[in-house]
């Protein structure tokens, strides 16, 4: 199956187009708590991008046999069981990370992005679409972390990955950590600035005026 | 979303079999890692008693082997601060001080916990020689945010710090989280614990890095630097680890 116009649509505009955070504001909690470290906010979107993509999947698989009075209970039992599996995995391959990421991994049941995704797109689209509307999803909510997660690293601690960019002061270097970025919420500043960029970079995206 | 699809049976049906379908991954999930998970955990726990040991770069990232060679896990009486029998085949000091029997209620403490164990993990190290060189007290209390747990290092004299290694805490990242930054934990070594029979270390404000009972505390972070004080305070005093590093039974 070559790529066609409509799955790179749903791949791929998440990113910038249809941005989750960005323009759907969706799963902001997660974004501030976790973005602290660079390597958390990478397993973090890996782990919620495999949930979505799966739960899109087997949701989809099930839609047409779903009953629509109980659909909600489904879909939250079949993410809640998919998030437990992740959690298992990461406590028993990245028994660190898991340590670090505690409760955030747990509170991908909540996210918003996921259920969001399961009810508007997969209870309506065959599965493979499904499935891909995830992982774009979740490559969308993977940049924003992404990025948040460099910024904070790099002028909070001083170090990507753990890799030593700017001597801190602490260590005989020159760099002085900036204290506010370590807090989590100034996400919310740099979740700000991002959505203003985008839309800076995609004028159709600005709400018109009431 | 046709009609024939609500009825009573049919819903109750679809939603037994997705929690049955669910409950069979979860639990396959759960009951295949669970050996990885311990292995784990136990590992997790070697280095870091290994990290307090002063033993972690030797290991070399063969942290099981390194910790069978040279570690040794005893059980100490802390009202008496003799060596006792392992209490139970799977005993865990933590889980000991919930239970009643086990454990004894504090009185007017600001360690930031209600129960002590009565018998507590201790970890010899030892040298090459087999002779104990350092023993490591597993110790913990209220932090800022939550109990903080460490391993403290001390000589085989029973008096002299070696190391405070915090394994599980909660403390702000870049504030209290600052007791795992190499430097401050370096500031233990050589420290002397107890002046005269009484417990005599001290963190706090611009300490001389010369005063052999003071440890500079955390700038930004006095709550946390307390919370280490009142730590240490409890259990090297006469509730915690007091009589046994008095006694010394190590040495005979």
């Amino acid at each position: 199956m070559a790529m066609s116009k409509e799955t790179k649509k749903v791949l791929f505009g998440p990113i910038l187009d249809n941005n989750p955070i960005a323009l759907q504001v969706l799963g902001i909690c997660s974004a501030l708590a976790i973005t602290t470290k660079l390597e958390t906010a990478l397993v973090m979107s890996l782990a919620l991008t495999a949930v979505v993509a799966f739960s899109n999947l087997f949701i989809s698989l099930i839609r047409n046999q779903i009953p629509s009075s109980v659909r909600i209970i489904i879909q939250m039992t079949i993410i809640a069981s998919l998030v437990i599996v992740v959690d298992q995995i990461l406590k028993a391959y990245s028994y660190e990370i898991s340590k670090q990421l505690s409760v955030f991994v747990g509170l991908i049941i909540t996210n918003c992005i996921v259920m969001g995704r399961a009810e508007a797109y997969a209870m309506k689209n065959p599965p493979m679409m499904s499935f891909l509307d995830g992982i774009g999803n979740g490559l969308g909510y993977s940049f924003i972390l992404i990025v948040i997660g460099t910024i904070k690293e790099l002028f909070g601690f001083g170090t990507i990955l753990g890799f030593e960019i700017l001597p801190l002061v602490q260590n005989g270097g020159w760099y002085q950590g900036n204290g506010l970025l370590i807090l989590p919420f100034s996400s919310f500043i740099l979740i700000a600035g991002m959505i203003w960029f985008i839309r800076t970079i995609r004028p159709q995206q600005v709400e018109p005026k009431e | 979303m046709s009609a024939k699809k609500e009825t009573l049976g049919r819903t109750v049906g679809v939603v037994v079999a997705v929690c049955l379908v669910c409950s069979i991954v979860v639990s396959g999930a759960a009951v295949g890692l669970r050996s990885l998970q311990q292995h784990n955990a136990a590992l997790d726990k070697q280095t870091n008693i290994l990290d307090a040991a002063g033993l972690l770069a030797d290991a070399k990232g063969n942290i099981a082997k390194t910790y069978e060679e040279r570690v040794e896990e005893r059980f100490v009486d802390l009202s008496t601060g003799n060596y006792v029998e392992k209490p139970s085949a799977d005993f865990d000091m933590y889980k000991a001080a919930k239970d009643p029997a086990t454990s004894t209620k504090l009185e007017g403490s600001n360690v930031g916990f209600q129960r002590k164990p009565n018998v507590a993990s201790v970890y010899l190290v030892k040298d090459d020689a087999g002779q104990v060189s350092r023993i490591i007290l597993p110790v913990h209390g209220s932090g800022l945010w939550d109990l903080m747990y460490a391993f403290l290092a001390v000589d085989a004299d029973g008096q002299t710090a070696r190391g405070l290694v915090y394994y599980q805490q909660k403390e702000t990242p870049g504030l209290g989280g600052e007791v795992l930054n190499p430097s401050w934990k370096a500031k233990w070594d050589g420290k002397q614990l107890f002046e005269n029979g009484d417990v005599a270390i001290k963190v706090k404000k611009n300490a001389s890095p010369d005063d052999e009972h003071a440890v500079d505390a955390l700038s930004g972070a006095t709550l946390t630097s307390n919370g280490v004080q009142y730590t240490l305070d409890f259990w090297l005093g006469e509730q915690g680890f007091g009589p046994f590093l008095a006694k010394q039974p190590w040495k005979s």
